[in-house]
């Protein structure tokens, strides 16, 4: 009943072809976007903080990953690099181009990026599956052995950290200790819904068009003429692009600081763990895989503190471990396919309800 | 499919509930709230542990004894970091609203990542014996204590052991170091003394994912041959490592840890084998001081800790006790400076700046002999303190040397320019003016 399409008709291949062809679609998206601009009025600075910031540079990471793993079929290990990647170039653009407004060094960070995902994406033309992953794993270990041992990279630093130095925008700073973080926060939203509506755009071309034929059949797709070259690597590319601009956001506008270990493998396999968890190949799979995997040890920590019962921080910690643990094989186990069929299954019911057989 | 709904549903109503709680806890009026970023988990436990219940004990012992500092009680709260920067910044975010008084991270990436951080939101960073060195420059760092000494003077110290113990011109020092900030901090200084003293640096960095996998680099010391070995290890590597240079024979008495790598929790695995292995360290030994007996019985037997009994006195558990101390020295200062009880992070930073530790305040505070003499300045944010050799005889750490004082005619200069360097290409940094 919720969902019924009934009375909205298209006149136009325009209207047709929207990213949101239901209204209801576009009225829960708009209040969403309304939501998410109220936060900062209503939430401490420890949500914005330690949740919503890195909440949504963790969904754009996985908007990365999901492009090339659910929607191009190419699985990478690689992940937390290629946001190293685009933290340390955006960092020393920020050093030797001060004068330029940070916010494009960010967008920009995201082609070295993107550059460096290419190459790492090679392999992919020969070779398929586990072993792709493993030369993933390679570029891994190999970027972060370059973040450690290139020290041009963090401009000599004698600790190995990066810094970020304060930044402005119209006069407000939005990097730096002395930036608020709800600055920080409407200045992530703003990109992040800017780059999620490319990446949707993106999916629906041609080009994603050409990466779900590789994914789904790649000798089918081939002999149907597209390039598996092209393909291939416009997966990587764009993916990198997306995780290295993660990577920028991350340092310069959550961290503040960091050092290799905030790329490590890790930070692939959460990235990854969002990917399954959300969705194969949906774009509301990320959101909801970067909230669950992001924010449910917040919560869990948390939650002993809001009930008023008193545990020591160390059993928290461990008692967390165990319930995240369980929770991901749990609902793996009653929904494989992640949140993003469990959301379509909320629809699915909305718009028959209450006839549940119409 | 009932159980799936009823999770499903569980899980919806969890998550419904906590979007209308609010994260801004209450915070009661009269109180001295002290956050403690603790790490009891993770490969770096070991060590995180004993100086976590130290700090907590200590503080706990005041509440007990005297009912707090100045008449009010202390609120030791911990929040687990896991050594891990960005759980610590986590942890301070969440705590900082709750009128935290000081952070004593215990992690030289967390310290990197508040140094920053403290100037904006007016609460002082104790990074005790750890973090950045160059913070020991009180007129560039206005919010950041390496109280007693840094790293580069504890560095001073230990050369200065070694030229007493052979001289150290025309050696060769290896230095064995966890690849990271900490690790790196003392690799400058190296790099400046080594021609100025006449030794030569070999460098062995281990990696946190080859904490416990050394053969490599201990292969690489064999090959070397250095004279002496200095060690900056934490957690897992230390053990690792005083077992690897065992296995190759490497003489123990020239092999020198720093303090975060010469504690029991270290040598306990290595047992007999580590017979010899130096460490420094700048906090009594043992449970002979009248403060640590009133720990004994006020919390110990009181049953008021986590701590097992058999810890109370050994290297880090003391350390960490060393670390309240000074929290609740500035803080008595910070009180008597304003005539407040209650006091905030700024007035904290008054009291770091201002406290004496001198010969009758230990005795006072029951503390004789515990650690050298020690006191702040506008412009000295390290105290000079003094650090001392130990000796492992299989079984415990002896004392062997009196307190050695680091070269601060030769560190104090390029802690000083490292301290310019930190802040030249920060425009807007906001140092202070030490009359």
């Amino acid at each position: 009943m919720f969902y019924r399409e009934a009375g909205q008709f298209k006149t136009s291949y325009k209207a047709d072809q929207a990213i949101f062809p239901i209204l209801q679609d576009r009225v829960g998206l708009g209040l969403i976007i309304v939501l998410a601009l109220l936060v900062p009025l209503f939430g401490s600075d420890f949500l914005i903080n330690s949740f919503m910031i890195p909440f949504l540079i963790f969904a754009l990471a996985s908007i990365g990953l999901n492009i090339l793993t659910g929607y191009c079929g190419q699985l990478s290990l690689g992940t937390g690099a290629f946001m190293g990647v685009g933290a340390y170039s955006c960092y020393k653009l920020a050093t030797i181009f001060p004068e330029v407004n940070i916010l494009v060094h960010i967008l920009l960070s995201g082609f070295f990026a993107a550059g460096i995902g290419c190459i790492f994406g090679l392999p992919s033309l020969r070779i398929k599956g586990l072993y792709l992953a493993i030369t993933t794993l390679a570029a891994q270990f190999f970027l972060e052995w370059c973040f450690i041992r290139i020290p041009w990279l963090y401009n000599y630093n004698d600790s190995g950290a990066i810094e970020v130095p304060t930044r402005t925008l119209l006069g407000t700073p939005i990097t730096g200790p002395s930036s608020t973080p709800s600055v920080r926060y409407y200045v992530i939203l703003a990109l992040i819904i800017f780059l999620a509506w490319i990446a949707s755009n993106l999916i629906r071309g041609r080009i994603g068009r050409s990466w779900m034929m590789i994914r789904d059949m790649d000798i089918a797709a081939e002999l149907m003429g597209i390039k598996p070259l092209n393909a291939k690597l416009s997966a990587f590319a764009v993916s990198s692009y997306f995780c290295g601009v993660a990577g920028a956001l991350m340092v310069f506008m959550w961290l503040g600081a960091a050092e290799v270990e905030s790329f490590s493998i890790n930070v692939s396999f959460q990235v990854l763990f969002m990917v399954i968890i959300g969705g194969m190949g949906s774009l509301i799979g990320c959101f909801l895989g970067a909230a669950f995997i992001f924010g449910l040890p917040i919560f869990v920590r948390a939650l002993p503190d809001q009930i008023g019962v008193a545990i020591n921080a160390s059993t928290v910690d461990h008692i967390s471990r165990m319930v995240i643990g369980a929770l991901i094989i749990f609902f793996l186990i009653v929904e494989p396919h992640g949140f993003a069929r469990l959301w379509q299954i909320v629809k699915e019911k909305l718009r028959n309800w209450p006839f549940p057989y119409g | 499919m009932r159980l799936k709904s009823l999770v499903m549903g569980v899980a919806a109503s969890a998550i419904a509930v906590t979007g209308t709680l609010s994260t801004a806890a209450t915070v009661a009026a009269e109180e001295l709230y002290i956050p403690s970023l603790s790490y009891r988990t993770g490969p770096f436990a070991g060590g995180g542990i004993p100086f976590a219940n130290g700090f907590a004990d200590y503080l706990n012992m005041l509440n007990a004894r005297d009912g707090g500092i100045g008449g009010i009680k202390v609120k030791v709260e911990e929040c687990e970091t896991g050594y891990n920067a960005q759980k610590g910044v986590e942890c301070y975010e969440a705590t900082k609203g709750k009128g935290a008084l000081v952070y004593n991270p215990l992690s030289t990436g967390i310290t990197l990542q508040l140094i920053p951080k403290a100037p904006v939101d007016q609460i002082p960073v104790l990074s005790m014996g750890y973090g950045l060195s160059a913070a020991a420059i009180g007129e560039k760092f206005p919010w950041t204590f390496t109280y007693p000494t840094s790293y580069w003077s504890q560095m001073s110290s230990i050369l200065k052991h070694i030229d007493a113990n052979g001289g150290l011109k025309g050696k060769k020092i290896g230095f064995i170091y966890l690849d990271v900030g900490y690790g790196k901090e003392p690799i400058p200084l190296l790099d400046q003394l080594g021609p100025k003293l006449g030794f030569e640096v070999a460098k062995f960095p281990v990696g946190v994912k080859e904490m416990q996998s050394q053969g490599s680099q201990w292969l690489n010391v064999r090959k070397e041959r250095p004279d002496w070995m200095i060690m900056w290890g934490w957690g897992a590597m230390n053990a690792t490592a005083i077992k690897e240079a065992a296995k190759i024979r490497y003489p123990m008495d020239r092999f020198i840890g720093n303090w975060w790598s010469s504690a029991h929790a270290d040598l306990k695995p290595v047992g007999s084998s580590g017979k010899g292995y130096l460490g420094a360290n700048f906090s009594g030994i043992g449970t002979d001081y009248p403060a640590l007996q009133d720990v004994i019985k006020h919390v110990i037997t009181a049953g008021n800790t986590q701590t097992k009994a058999e810890d109370v006195g050994n290297v880090l558990y003391n350390r960490g006790l060393f670390n309240a101390v000074i929290v609740a020295e500035a803080i008595a200062t910070a009180q008597k400076m304003t005539g407040k009880k209650a006091i905030s992070g700024a007035d904290m930073r008054q009291g770091l700046e201002n406290f004496k530790l001198d010969e009758a305040r230990l005795n006072e505070l029951g503390l004789g002999g515990f650690t050298g003499a020690l006191s702040g300045s506008c412009s000295d944010h390290e105290g000079a303190g003094s650090v001392f050799i130990q000796q492992w005889d299989g079984n415990t750490f002896k004392k062997v040397s009196d307190l050695i004082a680091p070269m601060t005619d030769v560190v104090r200069p390029l802690l000083e320019d490292a301290a310019n360097k930190y802040v030249s290409d920060k425009p807007n940094w906001k140092g202070q003016t030490c009359g």
